[in-house]
């Protein structure tokens, strides 16, 4: 079934491939950051993506260097899938100098434009129009590039959730919104804070298409974020693609992941690891045997770790620079 | 030389830079085939299409952040607020992605959106007024611009459209409509260059915005009573031309400065801590501030006349400083 699956996809061994290396780098250099945090290497604060890496490496797949992805606070796995080098991600968060961005940002304000990575935000939700706009620039141009907003549960309770799919919708733009719905807004739950069910239905009070995955399953992630791609780069505008997700750590590192949410409801989704999952239907597929996987996670790990020991060695940002980049002529 | 509106010379400003740079577009309500509430547009549709004046939907927040996004990607966005007081509702994504994105990004991206629109008090009560000049000078990465004359609000507009850097372009409502000399042959006018606009030797005046003209003709009142008082108009708040105003105070050692905006924490107290600090014994007297009265903007016209400064007011406080 995961060879016919595959084979539908239109995926080829390596793609199929791609995808477990994607979330496997953005999977180790998190852990890598974990150990990071817990040894007090790290300045400030952290969301971690683990759990959620098939949205991000379904997604950013399809996309090419000339693509525009903003994303969230919770952005390493975006930032990886994109095309960051772990070593700049993990330099940034222990504010070096080497960092993506020197430091100047950290683990919320990651930006690496030459790969199509236009920024991770500390503030909930205007990814959804930041890259409403950058789709705006591409139609103006005529080209055939998409803008990809990635964003949670949470922040479709915003308004710029509101204004951006109303006004992407009215305007047509190139854009795909991906909501990966993980269940909680910090600590307050979706079905709290809302009485809908899900996010995807509130996209035909825009009248654009609105769908819904299962966001640990990368294939399923991969072939709906495709097929929204592939409408966005023929003028046929934007969609929702509502992932459901689960973030297995704290909100935060370092904060107390009690008083919301039950250890039964994490083990049953560590139980569906997106990672584990997409290893088994490789391997009952027969598309890799057990052994390539193996070589492939040492080879991604010791990336990871070399990274991590790069972001270690690295010095610290010039306190002079602080001020550079205000202004254009500064 | 030929007269224009404020208003027309701006829009001649836009319409020649939207015609040599295609990635330029507006967005608003009503600035599409209406032309905008305030003319800012006016014909610009007809010559550009929609995607490059797009009518909105009221939604300031989400397409000041789409501008943003645009911008970030190379595109030359121009957000027409028609009243500036709608831009509060945007002003948490400008302050946060707008004015932060080069510095975050260590200089690699640029958000060089120009958001205009109409400020100050002209009967339009209290949301309908705001000046907002401080919270914008206030902001790491952005620039404030105050044009007061017809030649400067085209040529300070054109440099906005070629500017890196995002730009509140502010044009008070009561000069709209106000006629004056506009080159024929192109011009810029540049940011940070502030304009006397009328010479004096015994005291200086620092007036913003609409107050330019106020203290002008509180000036020539004072000229009759042998008080020969400089007026300088700033033009942007950010940068600020500090050495223009030093200048002139070492010449007048009297500073005196006209806001129509709130007093506390404003652009005059901005200007008299920058004066204290580099020209304080060139100082004979305190600088004086004449401001709008600390309260939202009335509708009523006496009570409106109770709030903004006029030319009485601001020659009393010229006198009084005078003597000083």
């Amino acid at each position: 079934m995961e060879i016919q699956r595959a084979a539908a996809l239109e995926l080829t061994r390596e793609q199929s491939l791609g995808l477990l290396r994607s979330m496997l780098l953005i999977r180790y250099s998190e852990e890598q950051l974990v150990k990071c945090y817990a040894r007090g290497e790290i300045p400030g604060g952290m969301h971690t993506y683990i759990g959620e890496e098939a949205v991000a490496a379904g997604v950013c797949a399809h996309l090419r260097n000339d693509d525009a992805v903003f994303s969230t606070h919770r952005g390493h796995g975006h930032a990886i899938a994109k095309g960051m080098k772990p070593e700049r991600l993990i330099a940034e968060v222990l504010g070096k100098a080497t960092g993506c961005c020197q430091g100047r940002g950290g683990s919320m304000h990651l930006f690496e434009p030459e790969v199509g990575f236009y920024g991770t935000s500390g503030i909930v939700a205007p990814s959804i129009l930041l890259a409403s706009g950058a789709a705006y620039k591409f139609k103006l141009e005529g080209s055939d590039r998409v803008g990809v907003s990635f964003f949670g549960d949470g922040a479709s309770n915003n308004g710029a959730f509101h204004e951006g799919l109303n006004m992407a919708a009215a305007w047509q733009l190139p854009v795909l919104f991906v909501c990966e719905n993980n269940m909680y807004a910090t600590e307050v739950a979706f079905a709290y804070a809302s009485r809908s069910t899900s996010v995807a239905s509130r996209a035909c009070g825009y009248n654009l298409p609105g769908v819904e995955v299962d966001g640990n399953d990368v294939l399923a992630v991969y072939q709906a974020a495709g097929e929204a791609i592939q409408n966005a780069r023929r003028g046929n505008g934007p969609t929702l693609l509502e992932c459901h997700t689960y973030r297995t750590r704290a909100h935060a590192e370092g904060m107390r992941d009690a008083g919301y949410r039950t250890q039964e409801e994490i083990d049953s989704w560590k139980a569906r690891d997106p990672i584990r999952l997409y290893k088994e239907n490789l391997l009952r597929g027969g598309i890799v045997a057990s052994g390539e996987i193996e070589a492939l996670e040492a080879e991604l790990l010791k990336i990871a770790e070399e990274a991590t020991q790069f972001a270690r060695q690295s010095p610290m940002p010039d306190p002079s620079t602080v001020a550079l980049h205000v202004f254009a002529e500064s | 030389m030929r007269e224009m509106t404020y208003t027309d010379a701006a829009r001649e400003g836009l319409a020649e830079e939207m015609a040599l740079n295609p990635l330029i577009f507006v967005v608003g309500e009503g600035i599409g085939p209406r032309g905008g509430n305030f003319n800012t547009t006016l014909g610009l549709y007809d010559l550009y299409g929609e995607m490059r004046l797009r009518d909105t939907p009221i939604s300031e927040r989400g397409f000041s952040t789409i501008c943003t996004g645009a911008a970030v990607l190379g595109a030359r966005p121009v957000v027409d607020f028609m009243f500036l007081d709608f831009e509060l509702d945007a002003l948490g994504d400008i302050i946060n992605q707008t004015t932060r994105i080069r510095w975050m990004s260590n200089g690699r991206l640029k958000a060089p959106v120009v958001f205009r629109g109409g400020v100050g008090i002209a009967s339009t009560g209290p949301h309908h007024s705001s000046n907002l000049f401080s919270i914008f000078m206030h902001l790491p990465g952005m620039r404030v611009v105050t044009p007061v004359f017809p030649a400067d609000a085209k040529g300070l507009l054109k440099t906005a459209l070629r500017n890196e850097d995002p730009v509140m372009f502010l044009e008070h409502k009561k000069l709209l409509k106000t006629k004056g000399e506009v080159p024929e042959s192109e011009y810029f006018t540049p940011f940070g260059k502030a304009n006397i606009v009328r010479s004096g030797k015994d005291v200086s005046v620092v007036a913003i915005s609409y107050m330019v003209i106020k203290a002008l003709k509180a000036a020539q009142t004072l000229e009759k009573e042998g008080i020969s008082v400089e007026v300088i108009d700033p033009r942007t708040l950010s940068p600020l031309d500090t050495d223009t105003i030093l200048e002139s105070v070492s010449r007048t050692h009297r500073l005196l400065i006209v806001d129509e905006d709130f007093s506390p924490c404003g652009a005059g107290a901005e200007i008299t801590a920058q004066v204290m600090e580099r020209g304080f014994y060139e100082l004979d007297a305190p600088v004086r501030r004449v401001n709008g009265v600390f309260a939202p903007a009335p509708y009523s016209p006496p009570l409106e006349a109770a709030v903004v400064p006029n030319e009485t007011s601001i020659a009393q406080a010229l006198r009084d400083l005078s003597a000083e």
